[in-house]
Parts: structure tokens; C-alpha cells; sequence
């Protein structure tokens, strides 16, 4: 669950940022997660309801921009979209792929309220 | 909603007692902030900060990670009783809770601090550079991090390290590499432990190394058993020559 630790450190960085923007509170926060980030996108959504929990983010919509796997295929060179680090090149059938795109984990931007 | 103080929505009214919004709520300037950052950038920069520290003392820092179990500390304990006549070892050991392993470690002749996670289910950057001041060891000292025991979570947490060390042991399925490919993906050096029970087993060698192989084509393995020394000097000739690399570098 360190999903949890993840959006705690973002929750804090949405407040420093609220202190030099000059927001109160945040309407939307948009996400960009990587099929091969390492992150579930359904314990992100948990983390970020208890992280937000009595801070200017309680209650924002939280989107996920979720982002394909990415890889090149070490037998046929390929570029190949991939579900899981260890699919097996779906141009092929028998290279191991390299992964070059898919572990993106990102805040995009926030939507927020206020004088600024 | 009464922008003043918060009431109505419901419907009920009172003479002299406006709801100018009651339709639509004031919206005080709702803008969209562009933020575009990599969640794990904080931890990121302070995982640079001590691959500088490192970097500027010489020391070589890995990062061992395993599920509970796997006999890392056991392995820790032959590494530092196989090293520590010819460099300066340091262990940083993380746990939920206790500080067993430290004792066992300074029992086995290292210095060690323990980090106590609490409910934290891996290290962070931010924890293993306090660790690094409070060890401070000489240059050119070898550190060795225990990570909280879990597959999964230390995988996203760069700590600064040269090299993250994977330790898996024939106990467990042959299918770990695939069940938790970020780790392995991680790491640049996977140990399979525990290779003197293999006897005992039904465990297809060959098949867990092709798996690991699937998730990182790049790994390296060694099989080594902490417990009867198998495998132990092609473990330290990796941390030699890695060691040794660095230096020139």
C-alpha cells in the first residue's frame, strides 16, 4: 500500500502549492498512471479519499489518466503496447520486450477555488 | 447554498433571508493549476542527494529487497563476516517494528542502524540519508539496506542506491518474478537463497530463472544458500567488481 505514502507526499505538495498560489480548495486533481507505474489505480482512489481527509482536498474528483504499457521487442524489434512486464511480444509470440513507456505516475493539474 | 454561511439547499425559506445562488453555487474563481510533476519527484531528489553523499565518499550502497522470510539478514551476516577484514561494512536495516536484525548485524561485526517504519511498508530516501549521517562510515565503506521485507512497495522508492539486490529463495513459488515483476524489474542482481534445500524440493529451477528473465532480460542471477556458504564467493565477487567499477569510474 504504499499508494498510500504516494498521495500523502502529493497532498502535502497541493498545500505548498496552495500557499503561493493562493487557493482554499481543490475541485479536481488529475492523475497520469502508467499500466507498468507500479500503482493500482483502485488503492490510488482509496489513498487519495483517506490522504485528502480534512485538507483542502477533501471531496475533489479525482480523474486517472491511465497511460498504455510501452516496449520493444528484443527478438523482432518491434514497438508493442503491452498489458504486463512480462507479456511476451505480441508481434512475435516469443520476444522479451523492453519496456520504454508505461511507468508514468503523475499529477497533471488540479483544478482549485479561489482568490489568485 | 447561502454563500454567507453555509445554509439551505433544502428547499426551506425566511422572509429576509436571501439565497441570491441557491440555483447555482458561487464558483470564486475556479481555475485549473498545471502541475505536471512526477509524484515520486520529492523522494527522487533525495534519493539524488544521497547517491552525491555516496558518490562523493566513495562509498557503494545496495538495496536489498525480498519478501519476509527469504533469509536476507542470514546473508547479510555471512556477506559481513566474508568482507570485513578487507573493507569497512555498514548496514542500515529497515522493520516495521523491532531491532533484532541491527543486533544480529552488530552481533555479526558491522556497525548498524535500525529504521523502525512504523506502519510504512518500505524505506524512502528521506529515511536513508538521516540513516547516513547517523552511520557516517569511513570512505570507501560498503552499505548494505535491508528494505522493509515486501515485494511490492520498495520497488517505486529509489533510495540512492548503486544496485538493488533481489533475494528470493527456493521456499517460495517459482512464480515470484512474474507475481511481483516491478522488483524484479528493479533490480540489477537477483540471489536465489536457500539452494541447499533444494533436495527437499519440488522447485524447477530453470523455469523461476526464465521467469525472471522474461520480466528483466538484463538481470543477473547467482544461486547461493546463506546457510552453507554456496554460492557466497560469486556473491562477493559481484560486490567486488561492482565495487571496483565504481571507482574507476
Amino acid at each position: 500500500m504504499h499508494e498510500l505514502s504516494i498521495l500523502e507526499g502529493m497532498i502535502q505538495g497541493i498545500q505548498e502549492e496552495a500557499r503561493t498560489q493562493g487557493f482554499h480548495r481543490v475541485l479536481q486533481v488529475r492523475l497520469e498512471v502508467g499500466r507498468l507505474a507500479g500503482a493500482d489505480v483502485e488503492a490510488l482512489r482509496f489513498a487519495f479519499e483517506a490522504a485528502s481527509q480534512d485538507t483542502l482536498a477533501e471531496g475533489a474528483l479525482l480523474e486517472i489518466i491511465e497511460l498504455p504499457g510501452k516496449g520493444v521487442c528484443r527478438t523482432c524489434g518491434h514497438e508493442v503496447e503491452i498489458e504486463q512486464r512480462f507479456d511476451l511480444c505480441p508481434a512475435c509470440g516469443v520476444g522479451f520486450v523492453s519496456v520504454t513507456g508505461g511507468t508514468e505516475l503523475r499529477i497533471k493539474d488540479i483544478d482549485v477555488e479561489g482568490e489568485g | 447554498m447561502c454563500t454567507t454561511c453555509g445554509c439551505g439547499g433544502t428547499g426551506a425559506t425566511l422572509d429576509g433571508h436571501a439565497h441570491p445562488n441557491a440555483q447555482e453555487p458561487a464558483r470564486i474563481g475556479r481555475r485549473r493549476v498545471s502541475l505536471e510533476q512526477n509524484l515520486l519527484a520529492k523522494n527522487n531528489a533525495l534519493a539524488a542527494l544521497n547517491r552525491q553523499l555516496c558518490a562523493a565518499r566513495g562509498w557503494f550502497m545496495l538495496n536489498l529487497v525480498s519478501s519476509p522470510g527469504s533469509g536476507k539478514t542470514t546473508l547479510l551476516e555471512q556477506t559481513i563476516q566474508r568482507l570485513k577484514d578487507d573493507v569497512w561494512v555498514a548496514v542500515i536495516e529497515g522493520d516495521q517494528q523491532t531491532s533484532q536484525d541491527a543486533d544480529r548485524i552488530k552481533a555479526a561485526g558491522a556497525p548498524a542502524v535500525q529504521i523502525n517504519t512504523g506502519k510504512g511498508c518500505h524505506l524512502d530516501a528521506h529515511l536513508v540519508g538521516h540513516a547516513l549521517e547517523v552511520l557516517n562510515p569511513p570512505d570507501g565503506a560498503v552499505v548494505m539496506i535491508e528494505n522493509v521485507g515486501n515485494l511490492v512497495c520498495p520497488a517505486a522508492f529509489d533510495l540512492g542506491e548503486d544496485h538493488k539486490v533481489v533475494i528470493l529463495s527456493v521456499t517460495e513459488g517459482e512464480d515470484k518474478p512474474l507475481k511481483y515483476p516491478d522488483m524484479f524489474a528493479a533490480s540489477d542482481l537477483m540471489l536465489l537463497n536457500k539452494v541447499d534445500l533444494l533436495p527437499h524440493l519440488r522447485y524447477d529451477v530453470s523455469r523461476c530463472l526464465a521467469f525472471a528473465r522474461r520480466v528483466n532480460p538484463d538481470i543477473q542471477i547467482l544461486q547461493v544458500s546463506a546457510q552453507n556458504g554456496d554460492g557466497l564467493d560469486a556473491w562477493i565477487g559481484w560486490i567486488e567488481a561492482r565495487r571496483a567499477a565504481l571507482q574507476k569510474a
